[in-house]
């Protein structure tokens, strides 16, 4: 197939999921598109609009949305003006009925995708805000525009996890989008249609056994699947859904979540190369047959062939090239559920809420919130008065207390991360990489009490890789420590140079970075990754002096079996502290930690 | 009033159920922690719950949920008794801390000049569930403030000039995903139970929740009535359990038990032991048994136990397992898992 054919494929997908949206947009979640901004996706976009019709509402989401508009909340102006509180309806609720636009969905934070998450969820938004209790229904579907640059940069898991269909749209050029559909009565009639559709029984087990063999773990999926067949089948003027429905609802949905290729044998026969940890994909079950299900067990395999096909047509060549090359070397899929960059927007010192106090000692007044607090007591403190006071110009003037003032909160800047460099060559012999875990693991304790992230950086053989980018996530950083192999030579100039560029990009997020490096000291690959000792130990002081220069706090801790002149000295050189691990126990080491950071603390805070 | 899928209704996640059914039938069990996937029914249960108990008697006219003879003081003239459903109050995220706590009333503020105070959420919760999602997410200042008041059982306000105290009593239902941070340990101890879920991975299981919600979602009326009955039978057991509960001594044997339990898999303090004995006693009743045995406790250890045990980072993050392998040492056999 030319590649313009391809394309206007994926176009023709991409409009039959504009109807699909268009027709039903809360009942099948929504879309998530990987499309940058440009001409493709503004014509894809025209296309739903007029697919919706004019009475639907498309709502558009600024990413750095507050609160007060997302959710809704006392409308002040109104409110003064009328002198009755006024509510102000938020996005979520005027999207009621139509769908919400997310652009450059890949940079929503976490606490934005679960407002919005359980807006979805539950079919309403309930506002408990500024003195005003309110449920409004706001069941909208979602389109969620993915404009990732790299691959695992992508729109948050819990938002993908409930829009039903995922594509892309890169690549297409305006060419491919000449044919646009003239739908608006097909979508109308669609409507009506779906109303009283019946379903199909077997879907629900096909839907299943596709999903079971494609490796998606989500529930959500083939019940998406189910409800964007049935749309396909009302598109078409049925009422119930047919295998052909079936087929492009898994292309639509299931396919682009495959975690793995189905196997050539059937699928309840695969424990063979497949390393996944879920024997469940097999349905060997033994009772015959759970109560109300047997009847309708009667499924033809061929349907199940065929709609893993179309979904199997689905998956992106790339994605496909690297779900093959997994199962070639046995290995599981990378995990999902990244929270990417969540972290990095949630710790900008972003205003979190206010609260009562006064204005001083570097608190910021916000005047909004205080005049939100005054409003209510105007007509009060009148009558305590006497009257309204007012102005020599006859005006009328706001009375403002002392307890009105509000100030803005921000989230914690001081916020810091600890790096681990951890030497997993096999100089630091594998007990000893054993006990650099444990030491490790007992800082790491101190870093979840203090609520700090965590990365973890590795070296051996002839690089260092970061197994761990900064997280929060006590779990993630227990399984990338738990999987980490030993063995190999010893990049120690190529591991400093990662956890510098790691720290100075935590520093530049406003972030106070500590690096704890874990090694014997002894380098012998240099840093064009080639061994030998003395480049290897040049190349590893040079790093480190570049290191001390950015005036990053570090702590080297010594694996080698007794103290170590050589670690000793390359500590010396990068500015770190110094400690032998065999004198080491929890607390010198918790110590010597808190001692790094409080180097920190004192340097960030000289400098403000 | 958007349709309720049944609690009776959700298929599999039995450990879940039980330790909503716990707090339920005793709340002095303490609040539950689920933690788990995505699409695992999480909210669905917890408002299912909501829906499955009956009503409790309450003083009419009350804002704050008074029960009959407590010496509500809220209403004017002499009690009336009166019914009401159990609440279930959802604390959601970008919640404005005067709606938690309870505020000054806008409307009789600024129309009438007069000053009145609203109950917030906490009083509503009162005798009932407060219910967070993604609890992890909530700001600090929103959980200190809980914290503090579902400790104390008693909300306190002083704010706009207004000085209210009222009770609230809520059992805390929060859920969250650990992959996206994690609890603060002074939260997580004020959670009685915490419990895991995970998406069914077994294809028939899997097939039936899809079925089932689609049923539901396609028709909920004609879904409802189909486990009507289901619901109604629960309802009863959850009564008489209730009834039960105070006439279950707590034997020496029990505690001891207990005791020893908590020792072996090393948690912090008595909460432990206090939790696991009442919520054992709380399964004893829901099955009708006079008297707390080992295996009531042994039912209730993992959820009672996980969420305190001293962590180490790199400690199984199935703390589950380590608790089932202590009980499995402790009062023998395999540990084999008991379901419902």
């Amino acid at each position: 197939m030319s590649t313009g054919a391809a394309n206007r494929t994926i176009w023709d997908d991409a409009c039959l999921a504009a109807a699909v949206v268009a027709v039903a947009p809360h009942a099948v979640g929504g879309i998530v598109l990987r499309a940058r901004a440009g001409p493709v996706r503004d014509a894809w976009l025209d296309l739903l609009k007029s697919l919706m019709g004019p009475t639907k509402p498309l709502r558009r989401l600024p990413l750095n949305v507050g609160d007060d508009r997302l959710l809704g909340g006392l409308d002040l102006s109104a409110t003064l003006a009328q002198g009755r509180p006024v509510a102000e309806r938020g996005l979520l609720a005027d999207a009621n009925g139509g769908v919400l636009v997310i652009p450059s969905a890949e940079r929503l934070d976490g606490g934005r995708t679960a407002r919005i998450v359980r807006t979805i969820d539950y079919g309403r938004v309930e506002m408990e805000r500024d003195g005003l209790s309110a449920k409004l229904p706001a069941r909208f579907g979602v389109v969620a525009f993915d404009e990732g640059a790299e691959p695992d940069e992508t729109a948050p898991t819990a938002l993908k996890d409930r829009l039903a269909i995922w594509l892309m749209l890169d690549g297409l050029s305006l060419r491919d989008t000449s044919i646009a559909p003239d739908w608006p009565s097909r979508v109308a009639s669609a409507r009506a249609t779906l109303a009283n559709s019946d379903a199909d029984p077997n879907l629900a087990t096909l839907f299943c056994e596709a999903g079971a063999a494609l490796g998606i773990g989500s529930i959500r999926a083939p019940i998406q699947a189910l409800a964007v067949a049935r749309v396909l089948a009302a598109l078409d003027g049925r009422s119930m859904a047919a295998t052909g429905d079936a087929e492009i609802a898994a292309r639509l949905v299931l396919g682009p979540r495959a975690t793995r290729l189905p196997s050539e044998e059937t699928p309840d026969e695969e424990n063979g190369p497949e390393p996944e940890p879920q024997q469940a994909a097999a349905p060997e079950t033994t009772d015959p047959g759970g109560e109300d299900t047997s009847p309708e067990q009667a499924l033809s395999p061929d349907d199940l062939e065929l709609v893993l096909a179309a979904a199997q047509a689905a998956i992106p060549a790339l994605i496909l090239a690297d779900l093959a090359q997994q199962r070639a070397l046995g290995r599981a899929p990378p995990s999902q559920g990244k929270a990417g960059a969540n972290q990095a927007s949630k710790l900008r010192g972003r205003p979190a809420g206010v609260r009562r106090g006064e204005p001083r000692n570097g608190n910021v007044l916000s005047l909004i919130e205080t005049l939100r607090a005054a409003a209510p007591m105007q007509l009060i403190r009148q009558r305590l008065r006497g009257g309204p006071h007012l102005l020599a110009d006859g005006r009328q003037r706001i009375e403002i207390r002392a307890d009105d003032f509000r100030i803005a909160r921000f989230k914690q800047k001081t916020s810091s991360t600890t790096i681990f460099v951890v030497d997993a060559s096999g100089s630091s012999a594998l007990h000893r990489l054993a006990e650099a875990k444990g030491a490790v693991e007992i800082i790491l304790s101190e870093c979840y009490v203090r609520r700090d992230s965590v990365a973890l950086i590795a070296f051996r053989g002839t690089t260092a890789e970061t197994l761990l980018p900064p997280t929060r996530s006590l779990t993630r950083a227990q399984r990338s420590l738990a999987g980490l192999p030993g063995g190999g030579g010893t990049p120690l100039a190529t591991a400093i140079d990662s956890a510098m560029q790691l720290a100075a990009a935590q520093k530049q997020k406003g972030i106070s970075p500590t690096v704890v490096v874990l090694t014997d000291g002894k380098a012998n690959i240099d840093r064009a990754g080639k061994p030998g000792r003395r480049a290897a130990m040049a190349d590893a002081h040079t790093v480190a002096e570049g290191f001390r220069g950015l005036g990053i706090n570090a702590l080297l801790i010594d694996t080698s079996p007794r103290r170590n002149a050589e670690a000793e000295a390359l500590a010396t050189v990068m500015g770190a502290r110094y400690l032998p691990l065999p004198h080491a126990d929890s607390t010198r080491l918790s110590q010597a930690v808190f001692a790094a950071r409080r180097d920190t603390d004192e340097r960030s805070g000289s400098r403000t | 009033m958007p349709a309720i899928f049944p609690f009776s209704a959700i298929v599999g996640q039995d450990e879940m159920k039980l330790a909503l059914l716990i707090a339920a039938i005793d709340q002095s069990v303490g609040g539950v922690l689920v933690f788990g996937d995505r699409g695992t029914g999480k909210s669905t249960t917890v408002r299912a719950l909501a829906a499955l108990l009956p009503p409790m008697p309450v003083v009419g006219g009350c804002r704050f949920n008074c029960a009959p003879g407590t010496g509500c003081t809220h209403t004017q003239g002499a009690e009336t008794a009166a019914t009401a459903p159990v609440p279930v109050v959802d604390l959601p995220l970008g919640a404005t801390e005067d709606r938690v706590v309870g505020a000054l009333d806008l409307e009789r503020a600024l129309v009438h000049g007069q000053k009145a105070f609203e109950p917030g959420l906490l009083a509503r919760a009162h005798r009932g569930f407060l219910y967070i999602d993604e609890v992890n997410l909530l700001e600090d200042h929103l959980v200190d403030l809980l914290l503090d008041v579902a400790a104390s059982g008693e909300n306190v306000v002083e704010r706009e000039g207004l000085s209210v105290r009222h009770p609230a009593k809520f059992v805390l239902v929060g859920t969250g995903n650990p992959e996206e941070g994690e609890l603060r340990p002074q939260l997580l101890d004020r959670f009685g139970m915490s419990v895991e879920v995970r998406t069914p991975e077994d294809l028939k299981t899997r097939i039936e929740v899809v079925r089932r919600r689609d049923d539901f979602e396609r028709n909920p009326d004609v879904f409802n009535a189909r486990f009507a009955d289901d619901e109604q039978r629960l309802r009863n057991h959850i009564v008489a359990a209730r009834e039960r509960v105070p006439g279950i001594p707590t034997s020496d044997h029990a505690l001891e038990r207990a005791a020893q339990l908590c020792s072996d898999v090393g948690t912090d303090g008595l909460r432990g032991e206090l939790t696991l004995v009442r919520a054992a006693r709380a399964v004893a009743a829901l099955e009708g048994a006079s008297e707390i045995d080992d295996a009531h406790l042994r039912r209730v250890a993992p959820m009672a136990l996980r969420h305190r045990l001293r962590r180490t980072p790199l400690s199984s993050p199935d703390s589950g397992a380590r608790v089932e392998r202590a009980v499995a040492d402790l009062f023998g056999g395999s540990g084999e898992r008991l379901v419902i």
